[in-house]
């Protein structure tokens, strides 16, 4: 009687168990939820003034409108960042703002998302896309059902949504980075770059620019590229990934990873192992600024990012331009983006010619002077 | 005493065959990318797979018992985001304490899936799949979208810089212990009656429910030490940290010769099981084999040691087949 009942318990419990574990895996779970909550509260702190610039604006426009962000996942503080001044604005509108994180960096947690908010009747999706090619059907239902969708941080094809806001556009952080690499060079040497996967979107679009800048340019021929390695966004590989860069290659002077997870793992390698090689790419300043100086105990002198919340912002500021017909997305159209600092913006063709974007502005750079600073915001 | 031939001794017994393997396996990476035996490198191989060494040895319990834990990396995960976030808010900066907590939140995880297990007699790997996404979601519900990064941690990460002893003593000792209790005591010997008939063990008087609950509770202990150990190793703390890397795990237990039918295998096989697929990890990017085949390559090591393991196992059964017959 007694093992009985304990065992109708228990598995009353791991049904329980399994019901949780299940929700957990669907986007509107409490990661979910608690992002959203948490989300308000960095956007006022770090950007009182965007609150007073989106009420002029947009005026009545955003009000009694639904406009949704979904990020790459749930967990990750620079998605965070980015759907906070996306929700501080369309608040500050007067509008409704969904936030949705995917379990997963997955396009399978995506699509289930995207659907759930067509079958909501949302008046805009803005998706940070985790595959150019997958999201494509289910972005075309929503643009059928009527719904603006665009794209922010990561692209799908272009057809499948009405415009893109790019953090940096492709040339200038490929510049920036070559640039980087030929100053902490010197001017010549071995470099190598620790990516992210090898079919990551943006990372093969800025590593592309880097070969193609420093092929064009004679300023650059004294650099050579010995190698691109993937750590696929994992500590653990990308830390194996760096230790086999530096055991091959005993004449690497820089290595560039343009990836956050890569930046902060191979920073640590180098730092421990009092290495000689420098450090740059694109990183979060508050992983790396335990790794930022000049001096020969840092392994990282400066690297590059942009900011979340600016780009959160230019989204939300672009989603209620589309949804109340100030802009359709194509080149030439121009919008007002409150106190944002390059604003009006304005829609620009891709220089692949495929669809249009609106670029933030030039990647920004973190350096041993404003380190500190930035590390308490993002 | 009849004496054996060389072959026979190795043929004899699957730890001799997989040191075989490893020294084939080393010999080829050595002649591929000479000075891969350098002290630096072998070091470096124990520090970045200090986790995988440390997890196998608790599934060599789970699978001794016949049973699987695929919740293990979600455990880690959890106790290592618990450890990461109470530096992050300054709660707490003591090493040994941040361990002891990591460990006993890994300690309840693993008991919980025992005793749903054991009394509760739900299969384990569905059991397990459960509080996978538990614990993995717990990770992220208290993360709250945060990470604790390098400056958070910077004292405690310390303890498991490249050159610090920590991590190696913590293996260190963890396997000592593990080989003495299997070998010689009580509590390790249980496992193995209960893995190899449970019916046997149940009337020779063992809790069976008991000893597969502790099974599960010491796995949940060890990935609790790792998710501490792991935060300290990486100067980080992400939910999502070593997602996927149970298979690992359970490879190398696999591949060190441990029956998923349970009821055998060794912590020596265990070692060498976790140091083939460390060294597989450490070597492929050094060997010049493109990032992009390197996980090919991997499986079909893995793949080719196993048959390797199975094809030594029939000799051996063979061999004591004979040996009734006469």
């Amino acid at each position: 009687m007694k093992k009985k009942l304990i065992s109708v318990l228990v598995s009353a419990g791991m049904i329980a168990a399994l019901l949780a574990g299940c929700g957990s895996s669907t986007p509107e779970s409490s990661p979910a939820s608690s992002g959203a909550a948490a989300a308000a509260e960095p956007a006022e702190s770090a950007d009182t003034a965007a609150t007073d610039g989106a009420a002029e604006t947009s005026g009545s426009g955003a009000a009694g409108h639904t406009y949704a962000i979904v990020t790459k996942a749930a967990g990750n503080p620079y998605m965070e960042r980015m759907s906070s001044g996306f929700q501080g604005v369309i608040e500050a509108a007067g509008g409704t703002c969904i936030v949705q994180n995917p379990e997963a960096a997955t396009a399978d947690a995506q699509i289930s998302v995207i659907q759930s908010l067509i079958s909501q009747g949302v008046d805009s999706i803005a998706v940070a896309a985790n595959d150019a090619n997958a999201l494509t059907a289910a972005l075309t239902e929503a643009k059928d059902a009527g719904i603006q969708v665009l794209t922010l941080d990561s692209d799908v094809n272009a057809a499948a949504r009405r415009t893109f806001c790019n953090q940096a556009g492709i040339q200038e952080v490929g510049q920036a980075l070559i640039d980087a690499v030929y100053d902490l060079t010197g001017g010549k040497g071995q470099y190598a770059i620790l990516s992210a996967t090898s079919q990551a979107t943006n990372q093969n679009a800025w590593i592309d620019a880097m070969k193609t800048i420093a092929e064009n340019d004679d300023k650059y021929s004294g650099l050579e590229l010995v190698e691109v390695a993937y750590g696929d966004d994992e500590p653990q590989k990308s830390t194996d990934q760096t230790q086999a860069l530096l055991q091959n290659y005993p004449e690497l002077k820089v290595i560039c990873a343009p990836t956050t997870v890569g930046i902060s793992a191979a920073a640590k390698v180098l730092q421990d192992q009092k290495s000689s090689v420098k450090l740059t790419g694109l990183g979060l300043p508050s992983e790396m600024a335990e790794y930022i100086g000049s001096d020969g105990a840092h392994s990282c002198p400066y690297m590059f990012l942009w900011n979340p919340i600016d780009l959160g912002k230019l989204a939300a500021y672009t989603s209620i331009a589309l949804v109340d017909g100030t802009i359709t997305g194509k080149a030439g159209d121009s919008f007002e983006a409150g106190d944002m600092e390059n604003s009006p913006y304005t829609v620009t063709d891709m220089s692949d010619g495929t669809g249009t974007e609106i670029i933030l502005g030039p990647p920004f750079r973190f350096d041993p002077d404003n380190i500190a600073e930035w590390a308490e915001v993002y | 005493m009849n004496k054996k031939s060389f072959w026979k001794k190795i043929t004899d017994s699957r730890d001799a065959s997989l040191v075989l393997v490893l020294i084939v396996l080393l010999a080829v990476i050595e002649i591929l990318s000479p000075s891969f035996l350098s002290f630096n490198n072998v070091r470096q191989i124990f520090l970045n797979n200090a986790l995988t060494l440390l997890m196998a040895l608790g599934m060599l319990c789970v699978m001794l018992t016949g049973g699987i834990d695929i919740s293990i990396t979600s455990i880690l995960a959890f106790a290592g985001m618990t450890v990461g976030l109470l530096q992050k808010y300054d709660v707490l900066h003591n090493t040994l304490l941040l361990f002891v907590i990591g460990a006993a939140i890994g300690l309840c995880c693993g008991m919980l899936n025992g005793i749903v297990i054991a009394k509760g007699k739900v299969a384990p790997i569905i059991c397990t799949m459960g509080f996978m996404y538990i614990w993995r979601g717990m990770a992220y519900v208290i993360s709250n979208n945060a990470w604790a990064s390098g400056k958070d941690v910077s004292g405690f990460s310390d303890f498991g810089k490249d050159g610090a002893a920590g991590p190696y003593l913590i293996l260190l000792a963890a396997y000592i212990l593990f080989f003495i209790v299997m070998r010689w005591t009580r509590f390790g010997r249980r496992f193995y009656a209960v893995g190899s008939n449970k019916e046997a063990a149940r009337i020779s008087g063992i809790n069976v429910a008991r000893t597969i609950a502790a099974a599960y509770a010491v796995m949940g202990l060890l990935a609790g030490i790792s998710g501490a150990l792991s935060v300290s190793i990486y100067a980080s703390a992400q939910p999502n940290m070593q997602y996927g890397k149970e298979m690992d795990v359970i490879a190398a237990c696999v591949i060190g010769g441990i029956s998923m039918n349970g009821g055998r295998g060794s912590v020596a096989g265990t070692f060498l099981g976790a140091m083939i697929i460390a060294i597989i990890a450490k070597a492929l990017p050094l060997v010049g084999i493109d990032a992009i085949t390197q996980n090919l390559v991997k499986g079909i090591i893995i793949l080719a040691v196993v048959s390797l393991n199975v094809f030594t196992q029939r000799a051996i059964n063979r061999q004591n087949l004979g040996r009734r017959e006469i």
